[in-house]
């Protein structure tokens, strides 16, 4: 079985976060590290091959420079190689650029059974990239899943909903897309981080990949402005003496909530 | 080209359009003049109550069998337009239906998409949005410089509904067309989650706890807490991803939007997710052991102390009211 992981590598997100001044899209040019989100997707892929044996798991990533540390965080934790799309033109994508370079990308890797990604990033968040791969590709998808396994040439998934879950069943190829907590992803351990170095990452152009137009200019968007939201005030903060809890039942009762 | 022809994503419950089916349905009259609403599944039940938010003509597919809404939808609309029916802007719910069947569609019309959204205006025939970024702190307004039709989500609450009295719409059937390959996932059974007291995105009151509660069965002051308040439980994402409690409790920006006349954030320490999720809130309280929590900084009575000791307290005494 080929397991496709689509792993987005971000900023630092313990950092604060910056636009760039010139166009106010998302600065990316320090260390960028493995989506925490794609962790997840990683350890589902890595258990599934395990399952069916013998398999291996291959990741598809889109930087605007060269940066794979993210990437091989991944392949520390037991991925076999990547496909990086590299390209200084990438700055600034949108989700649906993304998602046509991520498409194209995952097609070098020959025929995939099954794409795993993370539901949405923690930097950029569309929330539309998995689905849009679907389409592009034509395939089946199953978004918001808690628990995949595969069953001959299917999958059975339980799909998160407004109001619990529901049993899905997709024939593969598919696309499935993973919600944190779906699984505990492994902590890679010093063998895999020394083996990781020496995977394979095989770095494109987008132009290698015959996807145009991309970066900011392709993108169909344009940031206008970018404000600062009204600050909320903070209130009164007091250490709790053992008492603490009446000031809470006063704050309570001149909201007349009881 | 004036934006006239608005599309809104649809969904019903109960009998009735679902509150963010009000919402945008609200703020496409204000910027449009041709409200039509869209409904991935059976409309009959609900049609009505959409005429009375203003949807003068509403396309339905009828019920998917247990397809997928994400394919299903986007094809149905695709067909539509194609037909000749084109909007200039289709207003989608930030939700799991909603989000699919932007993103299936954006890749059928080859137009971009914009997410997260809590603003809506138009300016010289195009339509601008505004996004909060880092936790809330910022806000992009961020416009399109392509042609329509223009696609953009919402986060629940980002407007106010309000009726309009309208009348019964024109129900037209927008069936699915053949989906090939990408309709084959099928929904094989449906599970609810029982929940008691009010929903916590339509609460009054709303408690939630975090990893300060140190262990699952912890979650039970919650409970009590939200009980005595007649509120409802939330959750941070720490503990979802820890799984003491399911997702459908967590708070933020990966899950529901509140916007209580009350917050109660109990050893939540105030994590950019999860403020993204609670910061509408009207009065905010906290309680965490540590006193620079980023909580504090949003809260309008903060107690600097131990859950463990505070909640039972609190608790007793409401419980003695």
């Amino acid at each position: 079985m080929n397991v496709i992981v689509c792993v987005k590598q971000i900023p630092d997100p313990a950092q604060v976060g910056e636009l760039d001044p010139s166009d106010n899209t998302l600065k990316r040019d320090g260390k960028l590290i493995l989506d925490e989100s794609d962790s997840y997707g990683v350890e589902m892929a890595l258990q599934l091959v395990t399952t069916a044996g013998g398999d291996e798991v291959s990741l598809v990533s889109m930087a605007p420079n060269g940066e794979t540390s993210g990437l091989r965080t991944a392949l520390a934790m037991g991925a076999a190689k990547a496909v990086l799309v590299s390209d200084p033109a990438l700055a600034g994508s949108d989700a649906l650029t993304t998602a046509k370079i991520l498409a194209a990308a995952s097609k070098r890797l020959g025929d995939a059974d099954l794409i795993i990604a993370g539901t949405e990033s923690s930097d950029g968040y569309t929330g539309t990239v998995p689905e849009q791969i679907a389409e592009v590709l034509g395939l089946p998808s199953v978004t918001f899943a808690k628990h995949i396994e595969v069953a001959g040439d299917s999958v059975n998934v339980q799909r998160q909903t407004e109001a619990g879950y529901d049993e899905v069943t997709c024939p593969l190829p598919a696309v499935v897309s993973v919600t944190a907590g779906v699984v505990e992803p492994r902590y890679p351990s010093f063998k895999g981080i020394m083996a990781a170095k020496s995977k394979p990452v095989d770095e494109v152009t987008a132009a290698d990949l015959d996807v145009t137009p991309v970066g900011w200019a392709g993108a169909g968007q344009e940031i206008v402005e970018v404000a600062s939201a009204p600050e909320r005030e903070a209130g009164e903060v007091i250490e709790d003496d053992g008492e603490g809890y009446t000031k809470i039942v006063e704050f309570l009762d001149r909201l007349k909530v009881i | 080209m004036a934006i006239s022809n608005v599309w809104v994503f649809a969904q019903g419950a109960n009998g009735a359009p679902t509150s963010s089916t009000q919402e945008l349905l609200t703020k496409a009259r204000e910027i449009g003049s041709s409200i039509t609403a869209f409904v991935v599944g059976e409309a009959e039940s609900f049609a009505a109550g959409l005429g009375e938010y203003g949807a003068t003509k509403v396309y339905a597919t009828g019920d998917l069998g247990g397809k997928l809404p994400g394919a299903a939808g986007a094809a149905a609309m695709k067909a539509v337009i194609d037909g000749g029916d084109v909007p200039d802007v289709i207003l989608f719910p930030q939700n799991y239906e909603g989000r699919d069947v932007l993103a299936r569609l954006s890749v059928k019309l080859d137009k971009p998409v914009l997410t997260n959204n809590t603003e809506l205006a138009v300016q010289d025939d195009v339509v601008l949005v505004t996004t909060p970024v880092f936790g809330g702190t910022k806000l992009v307004r961020t416009t399109f410089t392509g042609g329509g039709p223009f696609l953009v989500a919402f986060r629940p609450k980002s407007f106010v509904a309000e009726a309009s009295g309208g009348g019964a719409p024109e129900v037209v059937a927008a069936p699915v067309p053949d989906l090939g390959a990408a309709g084959g996932a099928q929904v094989q059974a449906v599970h609810v989650e029982e929940h008691t007291g009010p929903k916590l995105d339509e609460a009054d009151i709303v408690v939630s706890g975090g990893r300060g509660l140190g262990e699952a069965s912890k979650y039970e002051m919650i409970e009590a807490l939200a009980k005595a308040l007649k509120g409802a439980p939330g959750a941070s994402r720490a503990i979802v991803d820890a799984g003491w409690v399911p997702y459908s409790y967590q708070v933020g920006q990966t899950g529901k939007v509140v916007k209580p006349t009350v917050y109660i954030a109990a050893g939540i320490s105030g994590a950019t997710q999860h403020m993204v999720g609670m910061k509408g809130s009207k009065n905010i309280i906290a309680i965490n052991k540590d006193k620079e929590a980023p909580i504090f900084g949003v809260a309008d009575l903060g107690i600097v102390g131990d859950v463990h000791k505070v909640l039972p307290k609190l608790i007793e005494a409401l419980q003695k009211r």
